[in-house]
Order: C-alpha cells, then sequence, then structure tokens
C-alpha cells in the first residue's frame, strides 16, 4: 500500500508538456494507480479527445513508472468525461501564476452561455475581452485586458 | 455489416471527413485566430472519430476476429467503404461556405451528441458524453460567425445567404433513417432522427433569423454519402488524406 502511495504520488507529479509548472495530479486527469505484481496500471482521463498532448502525457506517465522498477500499463478512459471542474485548488494557482485566468465551474454544456468577466492574471482587472473562442492548445482561448492592455490565455471550462 | 458497425462508422467518419476539410483550410483563413479556432474544431474531430474508430475496430474484431486498429478505417479503406453524409465532404468555399457547412453540422452534431448520452450502448455513451462538451464549443462559435457573416455588410450577407442556398440541399441525409437507425433505435442504442431534426430546425431557424437570413425552401434533397456513394471531389479528398500512409506503410515520425 505505502509503495501504491508513493507511486501514485510521483505519477501525479509528472507535469503537463504544455502547461508550465502545472501537474496532471493538479489538472485532475489521474484516476487510478494499481500495483499488481510487477505491473503498475495507471488510468488518465484525456482532457479534450483530441489533445496531441495525451500520447505525450501517455509517455512520460510510462517513463515514470519505468523509473520506479514497475512494467507500465497505461490506459486512457473516456468515461466519466473530464470536467475543468477537477481541476484542483494548487492546479488553479498554478495556472494563474502561469499567467492563465483559471476556469469558472463548468455547468452543462450549451450554446448560449454567457461566460463571466474573465480576471486579468496579470493586474487582476475584470475588463478584459475575447480575442477568439480557441487557443494555441485546445483547453485555452485568448484573451487580452482592457486595463493593462496584456494578452493573456483563458482556460476554457469544459 | 452489423447494424452497430455500419452506424459507429457512420459517426467516425461523419467527423473524419469534415476534420479532413477543415485542416485543408490552415494558414488560408481571414485571420490567423480562425485558422487557430478551425485547427482545434478539425482536432477535437480526429479525436471523436479516432474514438469511435477504435470502438469499429473491436466491433469488427468480434465479426471475424481480426484486429483493426483505428488508421485501418482511416486509410486502408476504400472511397466507397466511407460513410459519412454528403454535407462534410462539401468542398470549401470562400469562409462563408465554410461557417455555413460547419454551423449547418455543429447544430446537428451538438443535440445528437446530448442525446447519445442516453444510449444504451456503454462506449457510444461515454464517447458522447465527451464528445457534447466540444461541440457545444464549435456550435458557439460556428453560430457567433454566421451572425456576424450574415448581419454584417452586404457582400458578406450575399455570400452567406448563397452558402445557405447551395448546402441545403446537403442536410436532410442528417437525418436519414434506414434499417440501420430502425434496428438500433428499438434497442435504444441510437438517438430518433426525427427528433433531432425538430431540434436542429429550431436551433437553425433561430440563427438564421438573427442572421438576417433567409431560410430555403425545401426542396430535393441530396443523399448517398451514408451508404457509401460519393462526389468528385471525395476521392481528391481521401487521395490526399491517405497517401502518405499507403506510400509509407507503418511509417512514423
Amino acid at each position: 500500500m505505502a509503495v501504491t502511495a508513493s507511486l501514485d504520488a510521483v505519477v501525479r507529479e509528472i507535469e503537463d508538456p504544455e502547461l508550465p509548472h502545472v501537474t496532471i495530479g493538479d489538472l485532475g486527469i489521474v484516476r487510478s494507480v494499481t500495483i499488481e505484481g510487477g505491473t503498475a496500471t495507471v488510468l488518465l482521463t484525456p482532457t479534450y479527445t483530441g489533445c496531441p498532448a495525451t500520447e505525450q502525457i501517455r509517455d512520460d506517465v510510462a517513463q515514470a513508472v519505468r523509473a520506479a522498477g514497475y512494467e507500465p500499463d497505461v490506459r486512457l478512459v473516456i468515461s466519466p468525461a473530464w470536467s475543468t471542474d477537477w481541476i484542483t485548488e494548487r492546479g488553479h494557482q498554478r495556472l494563474l501564476a502561469a499567467g492563465i485566468a483559471p476556469p469558472p465551474p463548468a455547468g452543462e454544456p450549451g450554446v448560449t452561455v454567457v461566460e463571466p468577466p474573465i480576471a486579468c492574471p496579470r493586474c487582476g482587472s475584470r475588463r478584459t475581452r475575447s480575442i477568439s473562442h480557441f487557443g494555441g492548445t485546445a483547453c485555452n482561448a485568448p484573451y487580452v485586458c482592457n486595463a493593462c492592455s496584456e494578452p493573456f490565455e483563458f482556460f476554457k471550462a469544459l | 455489416m452489423e447494424p452497430l458497425l455500419t452506424y459507429t462508422l457512420r459517426q467516425g467518419d461523419r467527423a473524419l471527413i469534415l476534420a479532413q476539410r477543415l485542416l485543408e483550410v490552415i494558414t488560408h483563413s481571414p485571420e490567423i485566430e480562425e485558422d487557430m479556432a478551425l485547427s482545434n474544431l478539425a482536432l477535437d474531430l480526429i479525436g471523436q472519430a479516432r474514438a469511435l474508430y477504435t470502438y469499429a475496430g473491436e466491433l469488427d474484431g468480434m465479426i471475424d476476429g481480426a484486429s483493426r486498429d483505428e488508421d485501418h478505417y482511416a486509410y486502408w479503406r476504400e472511397q466507397h467503404e466511407f460513410l459519412n453524409p454528403l454535407l462534410v465532404e462539401q468542398p470549401n468555399g470562400d469562409f462563408a461556405k465554410i461557417i455555413v457547412r460547419q454551423f449547418l453540422h455543429d447544430a446537428f452534431a451538438f443535440p445528437y451528441w446530448r442525446a447519445m448520452q442516453q444510449s444504451t450502448d456503454e462506449t457510444l455513451a461515454a464517447i458522447a458524453a465527451k464528445s457534447v462538451k466540444e461541440t457545444a464549443y464549435h456550435l458557439r462559435h460556428s453560430r457567433s460567425w454566421l451572425i456576424r457573416l450574415g448581419d454584417g455588410t452586404e457582400e458578406s450577407h450575399r455570400r452567406t445567404q448563397n452558402a445557405v442556398d447551395g448546402l441545403w440541399r446537403f442536410t436532410g441525409e442528417l437525418f436519414e433513417r434506414d434499417q440501420v437507425e430502425t434496428s438500433l433505435l428499438g434497442d435504444g442504442v441510437c438517438s430518433d432522427p426525427d427528433q433531432l431534426r425538430t431540434v436542429w430546425l429550431l436551433t437553425v431557424t433561430e440563427a438564421l433569423d438573427e442572421a438576417t437570413l433567409d431560410l430555403p425552401e425545401d426542396s430535393v434533397m441530396q443523399t448517398g454519402g451514408r451508404s457509401g456513394r460519393h462526389s468528385e471531389s471525395f476521392s481528391r479528398l481521401i487521395g490526399e488524406m491517405q497517401v502518405l500512409a499507403r506510400a509509407h506503410p507503418g511509417a512514423s515520425w
């Protein structure tokens, strides 16, 4: 049990390849880590179905498991579907520190959702505006702050 | 072919072929943000197609014991084996056409995935729960562009109305029902195409109205894609999509 707990902690501390200093534990995509014999099974929930970082995360997890002396069995589970509500409090703080506005509560997926005003992660002003619905990564959308004029990324609620 | 396998491939092909059309647009969008947006849409659609093809591989394997991965369905099938509706393979044109094609599709896909969360097939329900969230963003995007373009300048209005009129005849196929749907409906595996059409029409009517565009008169609808009969431009689309995998089987990078 202690061994499982320590491997679990190692896996959760792996950093996301596209979000600086945010771990996959912070993102809430690690479902479980179980050890049976010499094999460690890790269940991950992908964020977006087509997110290219998923493959990288799989490889990183397998490498960490191997380094800990186990044969990795990394599997993706899509149900229940990942939600940004699973991002931890520490994850929110780290996103903010990386200049990314953390997501508001996800709610039901809808079309005419009114986004709450997004606070600028640099100056805190809520006078910000959306530049586009989609950004350089699947989970982010570009915003700009009207107060300090800085562009920033907003982590979309999903 | 098993109804469930045919059904799964139809949905996977719908996603993949629309993604391939969107990928052709990249670097040709009116602004760089739109290049990113359309490639994000395409990535989500490819992700959905991959999940559906993986499931198709399991279903196929239960029939003949052979093992097929997602690449098999994307790269190694012939034109007549693709079962996407004709709407998604319609060639790109001006930006209005790209947006209208996307909107007409998204207005279908969002309520489709929402309904499919209730499917009695656990895998399809799981894919639906994942896809509905992504598709909500797609519909928000294509709907907002439709309104900007329709209610924009005289020229953007004219082009957008042209696109709506030109693509309308491909929308009926989205709600067709043949023996595949009929047999799956009884088991609660798939959603009811008639109910879906009602929701779709409401979304489309409201958006066109807000965009100051006219709803086209219902005319003869084109059909055939879901049975493997495609338009001429489709052969060029899959030619480009498959050439690398076929020239270098098993290539990786």
